[in-house]
């Protein structure tokens, strides 16, 4: 396998955009790469673009030959790669398997998602077709319905508290205010948090990452390409990318996302790293319940000890592990086919210095993208 | 749903009929085609008891949407609701509704037995979906 780079970067702000639709936030994202990584779009040989429900969110099928189109990329190869919220991350990872295998030398991965024109109870049905429709949806599962019951075993078992689920949204919400492109770029406080709208016990409004309209990506080059074109290239360390019981009914235990630790385990020995050589990570925080798991299940601490571990501020800015500098889903905002891009649009600015307010001391990031409850999870570990 | 998804399920959703592996006796709901633990095709349909345990649980309180889109709101589904994962006695683990209770009462845990309620209702004249709920014993 040939070493590959991320050599440009981009994305639009994250929100509530009425005047924006799928195919204008796509292209501008779109754009900005390529203007970040000094690349005409003529350049571009082929297109991975996650998104997880056109059909449903905007009613347009086809995209990937729709937004290639209005990209301005003539007669090449452009693929949709759809895997639920993990969309994204499956797509850099489709473009980094293009590039590494030789068939291509630039590529662009990207990732949009419309979600405002439809309304919130809409919104609420497309996000729960990631779960499985005949035998959890049909009975009433929620989105936010299955993530809560995670939590509430994991408050039985672990002794975790609200207050601690809370604290991942203020730690989110408080690097956000640095991120220009975030959606709520304001602080709140743990009461705030415990006192919105109760959605599923026990997770409240304030727990659950928001409804965002929103495009990001990223070009992707061969090492000969990124040594050529940029002067500050990223490179792909490793990879991983597996799959678990579409069903949280189905698992041996339920505040375990295995294909989170599957995909963290391929990752992991590709860059022949561990845990402990990660100086920041980018996780899926769809709710704060999904940060706490994902701290435990990508080997930051111990099964049952991430609400301790939050709570004294080892994923803080300064803290031994910063997680989601950029707001995280919670507070940046969470286009579902755009996160995953997003995420390593993070870990990019990080590793090249360009983070600002929120920048940490960082030679190795780390993004974790998950689909569903964890029926998708895909790992990156990037480095300078 | 519409009415040829609900129809073909009938067994599955009225009867709590699972499926059983013919080599390892693994047993599966909802229902598979393929063992999971040993990878083998021969499954049969095979009728599960409906006792079970809470293994653990949420109250819904934001409305849930039907697949067309309308507001849910019948007798036994009105916000709040219960939702739980229920492991049967018999050992396969499914998610299911919690009726015949205040969310206070209920706690992980708890043994509960299977009822059968409608499930969803589509409008004043659409089609009734009926299965199986669990409630407390
Ligand atoms: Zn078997």
């Amino acid at each position: 396998m040939r070493k590959v780079a991320i050599i440009g970067i981009g994305m639009t702000k994250f929100g509530n955009l009425w005047d924006r639709d799928l195919v204008s936030l796509s292209v501008e994202a779109g754009m900005k790469a390529c203007h970040d990584a000094n690349i005409s779009q003529e350049e571009v040989e082929a297109l991975y673009g996650g998104t997880m429900s056109g059909g449903l969110f905007v009613n347009q099928e086809h995209v990937a030959a729709l937004l290639g189109d209005f990209s301005g990329l003539k007669n090449i190869p452009c693929t949709r790669v759809e895997a639920a919220c993990a969309s994204g991350g499956l797509a850099l990872r489709q473009a980094y398997i293009d590039v590494a295998s030789g068939m291509h030398d630039i590529v662009v991965a990207g990732g949009v998602e419309k979600m405002t024109d439809i309304g919130g109870a809409a919104v609420t049905k497309t996000l729960a077709t990631a779960a499985s429709q005949e035998w959890e949806a049909v009975y009433g599962a929620t989105f936010p319905g299955l993530y809560a019951m995670v939590a509430k075993l994991h408050m039985h078992k672990y002794g975790t508290t609200e207050k601690q689920l809370a604290m991942c949204a203020v730690k989110n919400h408080k690097n956000a205010v640095y991120n220009p492109f975030a959606q709520f770029r304001r602080e709140i406080s743990v009461q705030d948090v415990l006192n919105s709208q109760k959605v599923a016990d026990p997770l409240n409004l304030l727990d659950c990452s928001p409804i965002t309209d929103g495009a990001a990506s990223v070009i992707l080059a061969s090492e000969k390409k990124a040594k050529k074109l940029c002067k500050k290239p990223i490179w792909i360390l490793g990879s991983g990318h597996a799959i678990d019981t579409i069903s949280l009914h189905d698992r041996e235990d339920i505040t375990t996302l295995k294909a989170t630790v599957e995909a963290a385990k391929q990752a992991y020995k590709q860059a022949k790293l561990s845990p402990k050589d990660i100086d920041c990570v980018e996780v899926h925080d769809c709710f704060t319940i999904a940060e706490l798991c994902a701290v435990e299940d990508l080997g930051f601490c111990k099964k049952g000890e991430s609400g301790k571990f939050i709570e004294s501020g080892h994923t803080q800015i300064g803290g031994s592990i910063p997680v989601n500098t950029s707001g995280g889903l919670k507070a940046k905002g969470h286009p579902i086919g755009a996160s995953g891009i997003a995420q390593v649009i993070e870990a990019v600015l990080q590793l090249r210095g360009e983070a600002k307010g929120r920048q940490v001391d960082a030679k190795i990031a780390m993004t974790h993208n998950v689909g569903g409850t964890g029926g998708t999870a895909v790992v990156h570990i990037l480095g300078r | 749903m519409t009415v040829p998804r609900i129809w073909r399920k009938i067994p599955q959703y009225y009867n709590l009929i699972g499926k059983k592996c013919q080599k390892c006796n693994s047993l599966y709901f909802p229902p598979r085609d393929v063992c999971t633990h040993c990878g083998e095709i021969n499954l049969q349909n095979y009728k599960l008891e409906g006792n079970g345990e809470i293994i653990t649980f949420t109250v819904i309180r934001t409305p849930m949407p039907d697949p067309e889109g309308e507001i849910i709101d019948i007798p036994g589904r009105q916000i709040p609701y219960i939702i739980a994962i229920i492991k049967l006695d018999q050992g396969p683990c499914l998610t299911s509704e919690i009726v015949d209770c205040s969310p206070g009462e209920v706690k992980i845990g708890k043994k509960v037995k299977s009822v059968f309620r409608k499930i969803v209702e589509k409008g004043p004249r659409g089609v009734i979906q009926y299965g199986c709920k669990f409630k407390l014993i």
